[in-house]
């Protein structure tokens, strides 16, 4: 569980020579609400992903583009709440291979309760943790609870972050580092800055633990473009969209050409 | 006595505070502080700033004693903190000149800001106009159409007002979108948060800069009175009037200070924007403070007749002084703010703002409490002009 899980799952796709690949989808996004999440996890696992990245859906989401705010207000339309999602991922705990990331803004488990929270993800066999409006400074609120239960806290690295601090960054990840690839919120983009090479290499040579560049991804070249550079790519507002419109054959697809290194567009 | 010297180093007012931001924007807040400084300690800076205060926005603001009001009431002496008479029409532009003048030095060429009713907006707007400042305004779609004439009034300045359609199109919603702007502008963009709210160092940055009120009337009561008054009031939303007024008085214990929140159609009927009344705990727009909010997590509507004071969350310095209770934090009822609106405007010829009218009838309430010989001390932020087309529909309603 946790932080060894992501090292053991990962460690098995990147044998295999392909990148790694993390979709994001809003919990409680779709029909059904959250009663969809043990089927659409069972969808990103047999397609190719390398874990499952599951927004809680938050009010006011700061860092998210228009394609996430209008999935989680989806979502929260629907009473999704954490309590409701951390019960359904209770229910096939067992059965369930692939990782289990949350992306969650800070006040929906500060409410929760931090301890809490933590010991439920142990339960429930949450994997990792990502919380975009927690930076360096206010980790103390949350990294020792993640610590006891076994949860890898996973750090954000940002463009504008200073070489000092993206050093500091890197080397507490956990489970892997997201490196965020765009100054911006998330959302598709049909390019990236020129300097997100030497941004990526500096990442991956401070990093323990694999780097995965997100933010504005949202095809197979891309993909490519950017795993040349670190181990992977987190896929989000494409992925909202696609499930959005039920096109889950395209997700696929994305997900299978985005990890086969021979397939690279060239 | 003690020393009041909050936020401490990490932007923390005891257990309120902090920078809950993406790393993104943490280099932006470290310069923002670093900057904000060095400023703070060069002389030239400084009188940079007096000089606008003075010569462009009028200060200092007069304390005027509201005669007619104790009259009326049957109470000890008033006085009013005249904020209202500001270029601009309210305390807003204490902050926004600070703010832009710190921009300049830090050579940043955009501003971003949020507006609720307009009043932040055309402030900004207005110090952007005077220093050549490129200025972008978010404003909830649903205040553009409220308050249309402030719209034009930014527009005419220069102002590039983008309407923000997401979630509830108010306040809350514009603060997100200015956020996310500045998210992705942040190299050549300073971001002029209007109230003390957001992450640190924003909540000190605005309360430094709105502390002049405070200053002011600390020099000015003591030429009427001879002594401190026992009694200031003022109005919170974000807050950034009533710390601008307390802020200096935080020290004198026997100086008694009140908030004044928006109670709306009251708080037992959940439409209200009494934050520290009936909020809990919360981290929202970088920074943690009482919020309104639901079980769950989820930021909660704001309700308020005053679109000034429509915010779910409150500054995390006053979350600290209800916590400690340095200050007295209550609320006033949609109703109680109109019939205040009308009584200033008929004893003493000054229309205030409806979000000042809920200190004004505070004031009133606690004028009948206290003995004649207290003084009482009520900051009006801002002037009523806005309001009136508002005031006239309403009470035609009755």
């Amino acid at each position: 569980m946790g932080k060894e899980k992501i090292n053991q799952y990962f460690n098995n796709i990147q044998a295999n020579d392909q990148h790694l690949f993390v979709p994001y989808i809003v919990a409680g996004d779709g029909e059904n609400g959250v009663q969809n999440l043990p089927e659409r996890i069972q969808f990103l696992q047999d397609s190719g992903a390398a874990a499952i990245e599951l927004g809680i859906p938050f009010s006011d989401p700061v860092a998210d583009g228009p394609t996430i705010q209008e999935g989680s207000i989806r979502a929260l339309e629907q009473g999704t709440t954490l309590k409701k999602v951390l019960d359904v991922l209770a229910e096939d705990k067992e059965t369930r291979t692939i990782p289990i990331v949350l992306m969650t803004y800070v006040n929906p488990i500060f409410v929760f309760g931090i301890e809490r929270f933590a010991a439920e993800c142990e339960r429930v066999g949450v994997d990792g943790i990502i919380i975009p409006d927690i930076p360096l400074e206010e980790e103390d609120l949350i990294a020792e609870a993640l610590t006891t239960h076994n949860i890898a806290f996973i750090r954000l690295a940002a463009l504008t972050s200073t070489p000092e601090r993206l050093q500091e960054i890197a080397r507490r990840s956990e489970g892997f580092l997201y490196a965020v690839a765009v100054k911006g919120t998330t959302g598709v983009r049909t390019s990236h800055e020129d300097n997100i090479s030497t941004y990526l290499t500096t990442l991956k040579k401070h990093a323990s633990v694999p780097v995965l560049a997100g933010f504005g991804v949202s095809n197979p070249q891309q993909a490519h473009e950017l795993g040349a550079h670190c181990d992977g790519v987190i896929v989000g507002s494409k992925i909202v969209d696609l499930l959005h419109q039920g096109k889950k054959a395209k997700v696929r697809t994305l997900i299978e050409e985005s990890i086969n290194k021979q397939e690279v567009g060239t | 006595m003690t020393t009041y010297t909050m936020p401490d180093y990490r932007g923390r007012f005891g257990d309120f505070g902090g920078r809950f931001v993406p790393e993104l924007l943490m280099p932006a807040l470290l310069e923002l502080e670093e900057a904000y400084k060095e400023a703070k300690k060069d002389d030239s800076f400084m009188e940079e700033l007096d000089y606008y205060l003075k010569e462009y926005v009028g200060r200092e603001t007069p304390l005027y004693e509201a005669k007619n009001l104790a009259k009326k009431l049957g109470s000890g002496r008033i006085f009013l903190k005249r904020e209202d008479l500001n270029h601009t029409g309210a305390h807003k532009i204490n902050n926004s000149i600070g703010q832009a003048l710190l921009a300049k030095r830090m050579g940043k060429k955009k501003i971003v800001a949020e507006t609720g009713a307009g009043q932040h907006g055309v402030a900004t707007a207005t110090v952007c106009a005077l220093l050549d400042l490129e200025c972008i305004v978010f404003m909830g779609e649903l205040d553009v159409e409220r308050q249309a004439l402030n719209v034009f009034r930014m527009e005419l300045l220069g102002a590039e007002v983008k309407s923000v359609a997401q979630g509830s199109g108010t306040l809350k919603d514009a603060v997100n979108e200015a956020l996310r702007y500045w998210v992705s502008n942040v190299e050549d963009t300073h971001y002029i948060l209007g109230s003390v709210v957001g992450p640190h160092p924003f909540p000190k940055i605005v309360r430094d800069f709105q502390a002049v009120i405070g200053q002011e009337t600390k020099r000015q009561i003591q030429v009427h009175t001879g002594k401190l008054p026992n009694h200031i009031i003022a109005a919170v939303g974000g807050g950034s009037n009533a710390i601008g007024m307390f802020h200096p008085f935080i020290d004198d214990e026997a100086v008694k200070l009140y908030g004044v929140e928006a109670g709306g159609l009251g708080l037992a009927s959940g439409k209200h924007a009494a934050t520290l009344s009936a909020g809990e705990t919360g981290v929202l727009h970088g920074t943690m403070t009482q919020l309104l909010q639901s079980e769950s997590g989820q930021i909660k509507e704001a309700f308020s007749i005053s679109a000034g004071l429509d915010y779910p969350g409150v500054g995390p310095e006053h979350s600290h002084l209800a916590a400690s209770k340095r200050v007295t934090y209550d609320s006033i009822t949609d109703e109680e703010a109109l019939e205040a609106f009308q009584l200033l405007s008929k004893t003493e010829g000054i229309i205030p703002a409806l979000e000042s009218s809920h200190a004004i009838a505070y004031a009133i309430k606690l004028a009948k409490e206290v003995p004649a010989n207290e003084t009482i001390v009520i900051n009006l932020s801002g002037r009523g002009d806005k309001d009136v087309q508002q005031v006239k529909n309403k009470l035609e309603e009755r």
